[in-house]
């Protein structure tokens, strides 16, 4: 690991000034994925600036939803009263997230900005556009078995391995960010980027710029909500797929719906044409299969992970059916791949 | 704290970066003086002779490493020394009371949830961190109703778990040994 200086600012305003400017200045959070790409040589800040103690850790009603600390963690985020209550799919998916004890560590603003799992990525000794731009993109043709099927370009297929970002994503949230430039906020989805040509950025934000909460506002359907996630083994493990969904369903008719996808883009995938194909139609399995199709239209699959296109279309029918169901959904099995 | 701001060398390669601390671990205040660099679970294993906490992985990914913070489980591998000089830090050799066993290692033994041993120490530190999440009602990704108190079934168990390795697959015994403490 290349030597750093520790510090520990003050307070938001401080820890702002220490980065800016800095490119080699990293903030660091519960350091869950920071100091692990530290020590495999993949990020080399010369600077860590710890937002840990000046990060708000608080979760408060507004008016219109709840706002939530940067410096909230995890663990506390998913067991905490008014998130399980108002927010339960944001609940669900930071519970399918990493371990206990990682979530007793992670934070609000590291977990969206946790960097992508593809393994070239983390390997130094390969090349990766993403680390070292206009060195090539090796997954394309290697090992993108868990990479995207949506988005992607052809200098990047990686994907965004957060859980709570989908059901961020699901729900509308707001990232409040601080940075030399001032404070602003930006929507979710449209926090991360698709690679495009440019696939170093993982996200819009400007250097510098320092996530102080996230602002989830209140969903009337959020009770009849999930998160369903397919992955490997069945606990401990990032998404292959992933589905965030919330439904309005009247008289058998859905009138309104909210679904994002995990695991197969460079952001975590809002389904708007899946939503659009939805509102309006017939709370069917019919039609569900017709909303994913709708989705999938879009995807341009690599030949070692055409799975996933049938595997989300499976999901994505089978959670929004039970979302259906009448007297709402009973929880079923964790799916597993084979 | 002594960290300079200019850390690089002549030869353009950077200087190592130390601080002087006062950790509080197992309620003893231990000072050391560590490199940035340097995780808990080294400073831990090679400056306070506590051995206990082992490294499996050192990628957050097997739990060997788990100590609590706080109270709370968390991973000594991915946390960095500097970062831990204002928390209460107890590891595998501070949760018994003297020579009386904690009760998950009683139960441990009573239950055979080992065969080598080497996740051990990571698999006790987190059981008893998990035990103080379900007392303060935490609920897990199986628990079936988010808005009631977690019934710690071998289910929930596996599930809040998961995040500790056994090559030796002592998990039946794992399992039975925090199923009877949590009971
Ligand atoms: C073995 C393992 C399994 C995992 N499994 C899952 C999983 O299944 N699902 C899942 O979603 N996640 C998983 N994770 C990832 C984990 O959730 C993330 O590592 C964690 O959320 C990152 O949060 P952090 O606070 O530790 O971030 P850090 O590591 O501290 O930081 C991550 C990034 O965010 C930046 N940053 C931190 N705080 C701020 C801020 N306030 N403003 C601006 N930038 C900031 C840092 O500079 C860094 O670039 C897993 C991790 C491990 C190690
Ligand atoms: S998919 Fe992206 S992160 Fe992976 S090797 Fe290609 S450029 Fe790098
Ligand atoms: S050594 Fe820390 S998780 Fe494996
Ligand atoms: S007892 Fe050997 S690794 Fe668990």
């Amino acid at each position: 690991m290349r030597p750093f200086t520790y510090e520990r600012p003050a307070d938001v305003r401080s820890a702002v000034a220490a980065a800016a400017g800095r490119p080699d200045a990293a903030y660091l959070g519960g350091g869950t994925n920071l100091v692990d790409l530290m020590r495999l040589g993949v990020a080399t800040p010369r600077t860590l600036v710890d937002v840990t103690r000046i990060s708000s850790r608080a979760i408060e009603e507004t008016g219109g939803g709840l706002l939530i600390g940067a410096g909230v963690r995890n663990g506390d985020l998913a067991a905490d009263p008014l998130v399980r209550r108002a927010q339960p799919l944001l609940a669900r998916a930071v519970l399918e997230g990493a371990s206990g004890q990682i979530r007793n560590m992670a934070t609000v603003a590291g977990n969206l900005l946790q960097r992508t799992r593809c393994p070239y990525f983390q390997d130094v000794t390969k090349p990766c556009n993403k680390r070292l731009p206009g060195s090539g993109c090796p997954a394309r043709t290697g090992d993108h078995r868990n990479l995207a099927i949506l988005g992607h370009s052809e200098h990047c297929v990686a994907t965004h391995p957060s859980d709570m970002a989908v059901a961020l994503a699901a729900l509308d949230a707001l990232v409040h960010v601080e940075g030399p430039g001032g404070a602003r906020t930006v929507p979710m989805p449209g926090l991360h980027r698709l690679p495009g040509d440019e696939p170093d950025r993982d996200t819009v934000l400007a250097p510098g710029e320092l996530i102080t909460a996230v602002e989830v506002p209140h969903l009337p359907f959020a009770a009849r909500s999930r998160y369903r996630k397919v992955r490997d083994r069945a606990s401990f493990a990032f998404a292959v797929v992933s589905v965030a969904a919330a439904l309005d369903v009247a008289g058998g008719v859905v009138r309104d719906c909210r679904i994002a996808l995990g695991g197969v883009a460079h952001a975590p995938w809002r389904a708007e044409a899946a939503e659009a194909a939805l509102r309006g139609a017939a709370a069917t399995p019919e039609e569900f299969a017709r909303a994913a199709d709708a989705e999938l239209a879009r995807s341009s699959p690599l030949p070692r992970n055409a799975f996933k296109a049938p595997l989300l279309r499976n999901v994505l029918v089978r959670t929004l059916t039970d979302l259906a169901e009448p007297a709402g959904f009973a929880e079923s099995e964790p799916v597993e791949t084979p | 704290m002594n960290g300079e701001t200019d850390i690089t060398g002549a030869d353009g390669v950077p200087d190592p970066v130390t601080a002087d601390l006062r950790l509080s671990v197992n309620g003893v205040p231990r000072p050391v003086t560590v490199d940035t660099r340097e995780t808990l679970l080294d400073t831990l294993r090679e400056h306070l002779g506590l051995t206990g906490a082992k490294k499996g992985c050192d990628h957050g990914q097997c739990g060997a490493c788990t100590v609590l913070v706080d109270g709370r489980r968390a991973l000594s591998c991915l946390t960095l020394t500097v970062t831990a000089d204002d928390v209460e830090i107890v590891t595998v050799e501070g949760l018994a009371d003297g020579d009386a066993l904690h009760p998950l290692q009683a139960a441990f033994i009573e239950n055979d949830a080992l065969q080598c041993g080497y996740c051990t120490p990571g698999q006790l530190c987190s059981a008893a961190g998990a035990l103080a999440e379900a007392a303060d009602g935490w609920p897990s990704a199986v628990t079936p109703d988010l808005s009631a108190p977690p019934r710690l079934d071998e289910t929930e168990i596996r599930e809040r778990m998961s995040g500790n390795l056994c090559r030796c697959g002592a998990y039946p015994g794992i399992v039975a040994a925090v199923g009877q403490v949590a009971r």
